[in-house]
């Protein structure tokens, strides 16, 4: 979606001077109106078809009333369940995967609403002298997603949501690698205590750490015998705590109404079959899809469609080289091992199905061994350099000159004369000797054809005895 | 008027929800005409409602809707023209907590 | 005074300069704005920049327009870019838009010459204008006596020719009341026909900007300029734009006029039941056909109406905080929530600061229904009356205001009293219907009073239709005000 929910501001706000991606409507000056964007509409309708929900044919826009300095109107546009609101999609569900069984997850409502600002502040919130206000992101289409009481913890929570990421991107509604794109406030309630509701959750990592953080302050509660007041409090990412920042008497009351600047809209079974008729395919779909078509294992398609673009990457690979099982475990493994702890996404990375393709295609023409291959992956997700260039420049490629290894065979025996006597009695003893070939070229060595070399040395050395 | 509809408190609580402060002789000025002013509202009880639909928008429209058509933001002298306080392009508030 | 049906046609012909006629404008202005106190901005200097502007266009033969030349007024709550926009409220004492109006817009592009922005109720929250931080207009025809609000700086600017023509909003009577405090014409537009995008909400559900002038034909003069679809209001219909002026001959025979019982209800005075009355039974002498009726539901308009425009207006001005614009104080050590409430009890004046709190109320948890939700369905039993009515009748006729004009200082201690100024203009806002209100009469003191006429949805073109023949048929429109 290229603009805002209500005016025609670019959606695209990130990385722009402060109050630089502002118009009159989304600074909500006096006497402006919103108009919607149709695109958001349809967006939300499809996810809420992909997220199982009932769509409703009449939509109403409410207004949802608070004071907050990020909120021009101090008001936000949003959608309501009660007093005749009508959100875009109600009663779906998601499924995910716990402990390899399937759990469903009930989604009380999709709606969309527009995005307040940004506060910054000097140092941590409570200790802040003022505040400063960037609203380059207010109106941008948010869609809220509401689940129900049905995840049972930290983990759980954070399953789900890379579930409902890998949906969302595989409908191309959002691009869920940008900072901000996804965020979520989270509920935590445990026996004999109320509900807490934390809100500035940034990322997933970050929701498992709040949640864990929440449920270990509010145990250390109850095991005192002090009661958990039912509030809303601030994730602080620095600090790692939870800030309260209001509880259930200064709860808001937000008097919602319907907005009168925005009349019904009514979507008709062609809108919405229109809509859903142009539905991607979705995640579990395509999980289903690759075990059937490249003949993957469950776990390894689950893997791979977690993320949209990780599965993309992988069925370019194998347009290219219709190996999926080899593609799939370099992905699975050294790929996915990399950028996770380089804290990268796959498009982040300068890594190309070509050169992947054409590193397996390396391994399985013996121009390579695997051993050398994780070597050089990591460079080429660094510098995008084709594998062969990287080998040439490290001088990895393989030996496979039977004049070379058997001269170092030569120096090898040389070397290791128990070794030898001991490979003469016992065959086993034989790999002691590929090994030491192997470390003498960096394992460059083509081993197969090593280990016939040495076995024949040892066949002539018998003999001769 | 001897049956409050809005007391003083109710009053107050009402004002904070609505970003106002209010001096002590306000509180009470308003809390009497509110009560005046309330009272009158409820002629409308004389009315059965029960089954009447409510009218949220006058005019029968629906479906109004926009293109994704990107249009040029303003400048930033201007987004921030009337802002009192700023610094930095940015619109300078209050502490928070 | 000229027209502007007038000025434009001489400005046409070479007869007349578009400089002669703007600084005619402003000597009316020296002499009558310190009585009257119409503006709250006047731009002298801008008006005759443009004139200039428009005589040299117009001397290579350029006279494109239809409201070319003409001298108009605009309300204080329309935004104008550069120049500010105050909604007669401290709040806003010093804010200047960014942004035209679309009406503005639309202004300009047809020659009109902006004079100033008028005084008006703070955030049109009244009827007699004297609730604006810039101190209260007064009555052309009676200095002591409230012009009507809250359009009340452009009504008495065009009654006093400090204005040809002028632009008001109507909420709840807005432009209605004004025209008939100070005999002039007004007209408030189907809702959705004339666009809100630039006019400064105070209860969107129910406003519109509407003409406001000495004579029907430049009332539909000007509403045909600014009548039309707008893409940036979602409210705004999509009708072919229409030139109104071509619906007015003298021609009333067959018309069927309904007369509402609920219109003469007890607050109002006989003086102006018996002009009303007089009125409709020239209309009938001129052709048109009359019967009384009954809206039974308009008896809980006035309650309706004031819950809905309260709710709204708590909602469309809680983004007055003292951050993005308008008034403010220091705040080094106040957190943001004391700041915001010390700004808008001191940015607001009491009457808005009585109607925000009270719309929070109306829609805050546990009451939402038991007021705005109920007012909602009274506007629907409204709606319904309405609608039935006009299965008998073309139009409605009606007094505008229950009393003739008030004294300044009179009921503005008692907002109840003020509130129930409104029981007749309120029902066609809440129909969402057009209503025009016309002089048609004096007091024997010589206080105005105007006949409100209502007809369908998108009816513009009936209003001014019977609106002109009444007024061509008797002599009030010609009555100019002592002040002048």
């Amino acid at each position: 979606m290229k603009t805002k929910l209500f005016c025609g501001c670019p959606s695209d706000y990130r990385g722009k001077k402060p109050n630089t991606n502002v118009c009159p409507v989304c600074l909500g000056l006096p006497g402006t109106l919103p108009v919607v964007n149709k695109k958001a509409v349809e967006y939300a309708v499809m996810a809420a078809a992909a997220l199982n929900c009932k769509i409703n044919h009449k939509i109403l826009f409410f207004r949802k009333n608070y004071f907050y300095p990020d909120l021009p109107k101090n008001f936000q546009i949003s959608q309501y369940d009660r007093a005749g609101g009508l959100p875009i999609g109600t009663d779906g569900y998601v499924e995910i995967k716990v402990k390899n069984a399937k759990k469903k997850v009930r989604i009380g409502r999709v709606h969309l609403e527009e995005d307040p600002g940004r506060l910054t502040y000097l140092g941590p919130i409570d200790r802040s002298p003022y505040t400063l206000v960037d609203y380059n992101r207010s109106g941008i289409a948010l869609l809220e997603i509401v689940t129900l009481p049905d995840l049972n913890s930290p983990k759980e929570a954070r399953i789900l949501l890379r579930k409902l990421r890998s949906i969302l991107e595989h409908l191309g509604v959002f691009d869920g690698s940008l900072e901000g794109a996804m965020r979520c406030d989270a509920n935590v309630s445990i026996e004999g205590g109320s509900r807490v509701e934390i809100k500035n959750i940034s990322s997933f990592k970050e929701v498992e750490r709040a949640l864990t953080y929440e449920i270990i302050r509010q145990r250390d509660l109850l095991s005192k015998e002090r009661r958990v007041l039912r509030e809303t409090r601030h994730w602080d990412e620095r600090r790692r705590v939870t800030i309260s920042l209001r509880t259930k008497e200064e709860e808001q009351d937000y008097r919602y109404f319907p907005e009168p600047d925005l009349p019904v809209f009514l979507l008709d079974d062609t809108f919405i079959k229109n809509v859903v008729s142009s539905m991607p395919e979705l995640p579990d779909a395509r999980i289903e899809r690759f075990k059937k078509m490249y003949g993957l294992p469950e776990y390894d398609a689950e893997v791979l469609v977690a993320d949209k673009r990780i599965a993309d990457f992988f069925e370019e690979c194998v347009k290219l080289y219709n190996q999926p099982k080899k593609i799939s475990n370099w992905v699975m493994s050294d790929v996915l091992r990399y950028l996770y702890e380089n804290n990268l996404e796959i498009h982040e990375s300068k890594l190309s199905p070509k050169h992947l393709v054409e590193m397996i295609k390396m391994i399985d023409e013996g121009e390579i061994s695997g051993k050398i291959a994780k070597k050089v992956l990591p460079e080429m997700i660094v510098t995008g350099k084709d594998p062969r260039e990287i080998v040439k420049e490290k001088n990895l490629l393989r030996i496979s000159s039977i004049q070379e290894i058997k001269a170092l065979i030569k120096t090898v025996f040389e070397e290791n004369r128990k070794a030898v006597e001991d490979a003469l009695k016992d065959e086993k003893a034989i790999h002691f000797l590929v090994g030491q070939v192997m470390r003498k070229t960096r394992g460059r060595a083509d081993p197969e054809l090593t280990h016939n070399l040495i076995k024949e040395e040892l066949d002539k050395l018998k003999k001769a005895n | 008027m001897s049956d409050k509809i809005i007391s003083k408190k109710e009053v107050e609580h009402i004002a904070s929800l609505a970003g106002i402060a209010l001096s002590e002789e306000e509180k009470e000025l308003f809390t009497k005409q509110f009560n005046e002013i309330l009272s009158y509202f409820h002629k409308i009880d004389e009315l059965d409602l029960e089954e009447v639909e409510p009218t949220y928008h006058v005019v029968e429209l629906s479906n109004v809707f926009r293109e994704d058509e990107v249009t040029e933001p303003l400048p930033l002298e201007l987004a921030i023209l009337n802002a009192p306080k700023k610094k930095d392009g940015y619109i300078k508030a209050p502490k928070i907590i | 005074m000229l027209s502007a049906r007038e000025i434009v046609s001489r400005v046409k012909s070479g007869e007349l300069k578009v400089t002669e006629i703007v600084e005619s404008t402003f000597d009316r202005v020296s002499k009558t704005e310190d009585r009257l106190n119409c503006y709250v901005t006047i731009l002298q200097e801008e008006a005759l920049k443009r004139a200039r502007l428009l005589d040299e266009s117009a001397s290579k033969g350029k006279v494109h327009g239809r409201l070319f030349g003409v001298p108009v007024a605009v309300k204080d709550n329309i935004c104008t870019k550069g120049v500010r926009t105050t909604c007669s409220s401290r709040i806003l004492a010093n804010f200047k838009p960014v942004y035209n109006a679309t009406v503005i817009e639309r202004l300009e592009r047809e020659g009109a010459v902006i004079i100033g922005k008028t005084n008006m109720d703070e955030f049109a929250m009244g009827v007699s204008t004297e609730t604006s931080y810039f101190g209260p207009t007064r009555n052309p025809w009676d200095l002591t006596r409230v012009p009507g609000g809250s359009s009340g700086g452009s009504a008495a600017a065009v009654a006093a020719g400090e204005a040809t023509v002028a632009l008001g909003s109507d909420t709840g009577g807005s432009i209605r009341c004004p025209a008939s405090f100070c005999s002039i014409v007004g007209l408030k537009p189907t809702y959705g026909s004339v666009s809100r995008y630039g006019l400064i909400a105070y209860a969107n559900s129910l406003e519109q900007i509407g003409p406001m002038a000495r004579d029907v034909y430049d009332c539909a003069l000007l509403f045909s300029v600014i009548a039309g679809h707008d893409p940036r209001d979602s409210t705004s219909v999509n009708l072919k734009p229409k030139d109104y002026t071509v619906f007015l001959r003298e021609e009333v025979k067959g018309v069927k006029i309904g007369v509402p019982k609920e219109f003469f209800g007890e607050g109002t005075q006989k003086v102006v039941e018996e002009t009303v009355w007089k009125a409709v039974h020239k209309l009938e002498d001129l052709g048109a056909e009359y019967d009384t009726c009954s809206l039974p539901s308009l008896e809980y308009a006035l309650a309706a109406y004031y819950i809905i425009a309260m709710s709204e207006a708590s909602s469309n001005l809680a983004r007055y905080d003292g951050l993005r614009y308008g008034y403010s104080e220091e705040f080094t050590d106040t957190d943001w929530f004391t700041y915001i409430a010390k700004v808008r009890r001191n940015g607001f004046g009491p009457e808005v600061r009585r109607r925000i709190i009270l719309g929070t109320f109306t829609l805050s948890s546990g009451y939402y229904n038991r007021y705005y939700l109920k007012a909602l369905k009274v506007r629907t039993l409204i709606r319904m009356d309405f609608e039935k009515a006009f299965k008998r009748f073309d139009v409605l006729a009606a007094p505008t205001m229950p009393t003739p004009p008030f004294k300044l200082g009179e009921k503005i201690e008692n907002p109840l009293e003020l509130y129930m100024c409104d029981i007749d203009t309120v029902p066609a806002n809440l129909a969402g219907l057009p209503s025009i209100s016309i002089p048609c009469g004096f007091t024997t003191s010589g206080l105005p009073v105007g006949l409100q006429l209502i007809a369908p949805p998108f009816r513009e073109d009936l209003l001014f239709r019977v609106a002109y023949t009444f007024e061509k048929n008797t002599g009030y429109v010609k009555e100019e005000p002592e002040v002048i």
